[in-house]
């Protein structure tokens, strides 16, 4: 046991240090570009797994925890000139909110009646963001050049800050999603995952832990789109809303492995890097190519690796043995 | 006034008889399998462009190219079940919710591939033009729709109730354990379902090809709004489907009508979260 784990924090450990000194090395911005997306999406698809893969609440839904993070940090640097990490803090609360307001309610939907259920909150929210005149509808919100600086979250000459902030963040998310899986909350996950009835039997409040698993994966989902936000300076609900970023998520999580702590890393690090590429090698002339490439990864990966990479290989290493 | 919102009232019924078939198809699916279509929506565009093909490659008008749609769609239905859907069927549940996304996705940007992301429409459907009733207008070719989704539906609820493979797939419907211990082929019947379900969309597309845009996305939206219908109606029930179908669209218009139109789809995904908190069996589920 001892062993396992001096081994299993060895690895983390050279993973550790070849992603620091990775972007020292390779200094081709594109690169560094999808790298910075691998990490945000791992981010984001560790605060799914929390909910997801140890709850089992298959969100559809958590672009509109990134929009509302995106949107709330910048709101507020535009409009009251909040610096954006309180920007981002903010941003989580809110929500948070908003997870445990839609999660009460459907705290007792499960399976597919979750799911579609977080795809109809999260066209709502979309469709708000498109009409709210406060926050520019449609033509989205412009952030404003500040000095630049740790202090105001924003870089102006290289990608390396906003790198090592973001791979910070997954850090977190990471630690937090540890945290939780080794603590009596965590056994508290799995059992209603398993078991809606089950739990309630053996005397866990169900409702109460939902709304902790959503309002945990909403704060990070939302971190990482006040992230997105001071990345990109300029944010759209037809860019931070879309259904399909939070199919990704979804995907991601299921091929790396649901349910395990590195498995959302492991799927970001293969599916982010696959649609970057076939968008930009194939995506140019919006023939759809890279789109119907992609669909088709999405249709064989739940037909023949349903518990995805991370689990498979376990499961080969357990055999091995 | 008056007369606008009679217009508003006779506008949601037109477009609610089509959400009506399209749901059907969905419930049946879903009541029978407990599985997800999400590329329901994909199976109606592929029915709308057959039948924009067959009447811009032949000159077959939709009306008559109908049955051609539902034929097409029955088989691609079935294969659809055989060589993927029934492989997730024992796997674990998001890969079952996550399979048929992945096909939606495939299935629209193949249209995509083949024929670019443009709109299109039939240029001279034999049917067009409006009937004037009163000071409020008529669609003639929605009007035409309506009544084949009345008779389709009405079709598919006398085929379930009145045939024997009808009644298996009611009773599989039901409870599969007990259906398979009667001797009813469950794996047919599921397959059966799939292809039925698809086949629906195809008569839905055919119908919708003569008066609505016809471009590779646009199951997205009709696919999504079946499922607040199907939720409403009752998950698996066909009478309950056809009834919110006309719901969502009277719902749908008068929402616009009294509020801004910009929120007729925020209020119709609202119906499915109102209804499976408050009644999550739908009107007419058990």
């Amino acid at each position: 046991m001892q062993n396992v784990m001096t081994k299993q924090f060895s690895y983390i450990g050279i993973a550790l240090i070849l992603a620091i000194i990775f972007p020292l090395v390779i200094t081709n911005t594109a690169v560094q570009h999808v790298v910075i997306l691998f990490f945000m999406f791992a981010m984001m698809a560790v605060a799914w797994n929390i909910m997801g893969g140890y709850a089992g609440m298959f969100s559809f839904g958590q672009a509109a925890f990134f929009g509302i993070g995106a949107y709330t940090s910048s709101f507020l640097l535009i409009s009251y000139q909040v610096n954006p990490w309180i920007g981002m803090i903010a941003g989580g609360l809110v929500a948070a909110f908003v997870a445990a307001a839609i999660g009460y309610p459907c705290s007792d939907l499960r399976g597919h009646y979750f799911a579609i259920a977080t795809i109809a909150f999260g066209e709502i929210v979309r469709i708000l963001f498109n009409n709210w005149k406060l926050i520019g509808a449609a033509e989205g919100l412009s952030l404003p050049m500040l000095d630049g600086g740790f202090k105001d979250f924003m870089f102006h000459s290289s990608k390396l800050p906003y790198y090592y902030i973001i791979l910070a963040f997954l850090i977190i998310a990471l630690i937090v999603c540890y945290l939780i899986s080794t603590s009596k909350m965590g056994y508290y996950f799995r059992a209603i995952k398993e078991s809606h009835d089950v739990a309630k039997v053996l005397g866990i409040n169900v409702v109460w832990y939902r709304l902790i698993a959503i309002m945990i994966s909403a704060f990070l989902t939302a971190m990482a789109g006040s992230f997105y936000a001071q990345y990109v300076l300029y944010i759209d609900p037809e860019s931070v809303m879309l259904l399909a970023i939070s199919v990704q998520l979804v995907l991601i999580s299921m091929l790396g492995g649901a349910g395990s702590i590195m498995g959302p890393v492991v799927g970001a690090l293969i599916l982010v890097p696959l649609s970057e590429f076939t968008r930009i090698w194939l995506g140019h002339k919006g023939t759809g190519v890279d789109m119907l490439i992609y669909g088709f990864l999405i249709t064989l990966i739940s037909m023949y690796l349903p518990k995805g990479v991370w689990g498979f290989f376990t499961n080969m290493g357990k055999r091995a043995k | 006034m008056p007369e606008q919102l009679m217009q508003q009232i006779v506008n949601g019924l037109l477009i609610g008889f089509m959400y009506a078939l399209i749901a059907i198809g969905l419930t049946l699916i879903w009541g029978v399998m407990n599985i997800v279509n999400f590329a329901h929506g994909d199976f109606l565009m592929v029915g709308m462009f057959t039948s924009f093909w067959l009447y811009t490659l032949y000159g077959i008008d939709p009306l008559f190219s109908i049955p051609i749609c539902t034929l097409l769609l029955f088989v691609m239905g079935l294969l659809i079940y055989r060589f993927i859907v029934s492989k997730v069927m024992s796997g674990p549940m998001l890969a079952q919710l996550v399979v048929t996304f992945g096909l939606s996705i495939f299935i629209s940007n193949l249209a995509v591939y083949f024929w670019t992301p443009d709109f299109r429409l039939i240029a001279k459907p034999l049917l067009s033009g409006t009937w004037d009733i009163g000071g409020v207008l008529l669609s003639i070719p929605k009007t035409v729709a309506s009544i084949g989704s009345i008779v389709t539906s009405l079709f598919v609820f006398l085929f379930l109730k009145k045939t024997k493979t009808g009644k298996a797939i009611l009773a599989t419907e039901m409870d599969r354990e007990a259906a398979l211990l009667m001797g009813i082929n469950t794996e047919r019947i599921n397959s059966l379902s799939f292809g039925i379900g698809a086949a629906l969309v195809g008569i839905a597309g055919g119908f919708l090809s003569t008066y609505y845009y016809i471009y590779p996305q646009v199951g997205g939206l009709f696919g999504l709004i079946a499922f607040s219908i199907v939720a409403l109606g009752g998950f698996g029930s066909i009478e309950g489907a056809f009834i919110a179908g006309i719901l969502v669209g009277l719902v749908q218009t008068l929402g616009g009508f009294f509020f801004d139109p910009a929120y007729k789809y925020a209020i119709v995904f609202m119906i499915y979260l109102i209804t499976v908190w408050i009644r999550p069996q739908g009107l007419l589920g058990w």
